[in-house]
């Protein structure tokens, strides 16, 4: 099996050598003259706003809404990480496997149900 | 695979091309000792499968064949200049990204500006590891494939913030922060749908569920229409494809993380999004329409033909969505994702699990049940979908706008030169 997961690494460094490929190909380009040098001019080289000039700094705060986002999903998909062992020994387990389930899944439905009623859902 | 007639295991047996590739290999290793044959096999299956299919089928079908067939959608032609019908679109549009003159802003951090194409790319060569062509035309037959394929596929949204943060722009960063925020929403109705596949099929392995398909001659579409209607919306959220490309809404913000990129750094992000959504297309083919396998057909016919063929189609269901759904606003998919498809996803789960449990205990695994659940399952998908919507207060007698028809507006008349007009 672990022969197996070789064959991914493997892969690993093949699927980084392929995009390097594509970009150092087209550095290259540009000293057989088909493509031309990049530009430093101040104007093009500035950020791009729509023709506007950027006012203040631009790697702002993220919105309290994301911060919201990412608790949810922490309660939940940690969660579904659980289940995945679960759902593979359910064949065995049966009636037993059944039963903790469906009690595990009703704690975070509790914290779901939570969330919702707090309005961590609604994007306001 | 079993073989019911003619010789197998030979490698002019095309039916199945891992014969073909393991007589390359066995050649090789008898030319050369040691490892040589061990790293060339995961090369092999980079060339027939990334080289061979996936990227041809990314330029013909993903840049030509999609404009071309949303343009018909749209009642207009798509690329038709360059070549033939436009068979020379892709080629162009190669040859246009590498010759173009690449801009790097000066405020932009470069290492990670240009580390985040790369990465883009890693794993959506990576995933093509897992997918089974055929019973036995894996790269790498994993048991814990599926598992795998969700893990590499989540890559790409750090990836895509790692390119909106660097470069300084504000567009890039609220495109990134997008991404993120619906990546990680979506991928809980996502996982939750899958599931319940696991749940019933009892394996985490891609081709696992394959063979169970194949066993009980019957697709998880039908026995499972809630999750194959589920994952289908989100992985679109997941891939960016438009109805809900947020992150690039160029209506709003600019081009989204992509709108200081340019060049080839931009020609990576473009193609490899047509990469994720043929994977992702692959991933649908075998988790819900049986893979490689045809109900017995597939012992005749080169299973890997029944494969690509599911893929193409579920790949039209991408182009269809694409081309005829407007975009959606980012509180719209928020409250999609979290209040309507999460508890549906939930319901699934319950569904399956119930039926699996009284399936093996009280039933004895006997075949015939499949299909009384996937019948009950098609029925209880339609109750779901429909009291969950009037749950959460849709009415559709509420709904005051209707979309105009190209009928109602006076129908598609075809535009034709005036007579007297000549050029």
């Amino acid at each position: 099996m672990l022969h197996e997961y070789g064959h991914i690494g493997i892969l690993l460094i093949i699927a980084l050598l392929f995009p390097m490929g594509a970009l150092v190909t087209s550095w290259a380009f540009r000293y057989v003259g088909v493509r031309p040098f990049a530009s430093q001019d101040p104007v093009k080289t500035d950020i791009y706003e729509c023709g506007v000039r950027t006012e203040g700094p631009t790697q702002v705060q993220f919105n309290f809404r994301f911060y919201y986002v990412a608790l949810l999903f922490v309660l939940f998909d940690v969660e579904i990480i659980f289940l995945f062992p679960w759902a593979l020994v359910f064949d065995d387990l049966g009636w037993a496997a059944y039963g903790k389930g469906l009690l595990f899944i009703a704690t975070f439905i509790v914290g779901g149900i939570y969330a919702w009623r707090k309005r961590a859902l609604e994007w306001r | 695979m079993k073989q019911p007639f003619l010789v197998s295991d030979k490698w002019y047996d095309i039916r199945d091309l891992s014969n073909l590739s393991n007589e390359i290999l066995h050649q090789v290793d008898r030319a050369l000792p040691g490892e040589a044959a061990y790293i060339l096999s995961p090369l092999l299956g980079f060339v027939f499968v990334f080289l061979l299919f996936v990227l041809p089928t990314q330029l013909y079908l993903g840049v030509l064949g999609e404009r071309k067939i949303i343009g018909r959608m749209q009642s207009r032609y798509g690329p038709n200049r360059t070549g033939k019908f436009g068979v020379l679109q892709p080629i162009a549009d190669a040859a246009k990204l590498l010759t173009k003159e690449a801009l790097t802003p000066r405020y932009a951090d470069k290492t990670i500006m240009y580390l985040a194409p790369v990465l883009f790319v890693m794993p959506a060569v990576m995933v093509w590891a897992v997918i089974p062509f055929g019973p036995e035309m894996i790269i790498a037959d994993i048991p814990n494939s599926l598992v795998y394929y969700l893990a590499v596929s989540s890559v790409p949204t750090l990836v895509i913030f790692m390119g909106g943060w660097s470069h300084n722009n504000k567009y890039s960063l609220f495109g990134a922060i997008r991404i993120v925020a619906m990546g990680v929403s979506y991928e809980v109705p996502l996982v939750m749908a899958l599931l319940g596949v696991v749940v019933m099929t009892g394996s985490l392995s891609l081709n696992g569920i394959v063979f169970w398909q194949d066993a009980f001659d019957i697709w998880l579409v039908a026995l499972q229409p809630l999750a194959f209607a589920i994952f289908f919306i989100c992985v679109s959220a997941e891939l960016n494809r438009t109805p809900v490309d947020i992150a690039e809404a160029e209506s709003e913000l600019g081009s989204g993380y992509l709108t200081e990129y340019s060049g080839m750094k931009w020609g990576l992000f473009y193609g490899m999004d047509i990469a994720y959504a043929l994977a992702a297309s692959a991933l649908g083919a075998t988790i819900f329409f049986g893979g490689w396998s045809f109900f017995g057909l597939q012992d005749w016919v080169p299973s890997w033909l029944f494969f690509i063929g599911k893929l193409y189609a579920f790949y039209f269901l991408f182009i269809w969505t694409r081309g005829t759904l407007p975009r959606l606003r980012i509180d719209q998919l928020m409250a999609f994702c979290w209040k309507y498809l999460f508890p549906l996803a939930l319901f699934n789960l319950f569904i399956v699990a119930t039926e699996r449990v009284i399936w093996t205990d009280g039933l004895d695994g006997e075949k015939g049940f499949v299909y009384i659940f996937a019948a009950a399952n098609i029925l209880a998908t339609i109750v779901l979908v429909v009291t969950w919507a009037r749950f959460l207060g849709y009415r559709p007698e509420n709904q005051t706008t209707k979309p105009r028809l190209v009928n109602e507006a006076g129908g598609y008349v075809p535009v034709t030169p005036a007579s007297g007009e000549g050029r």
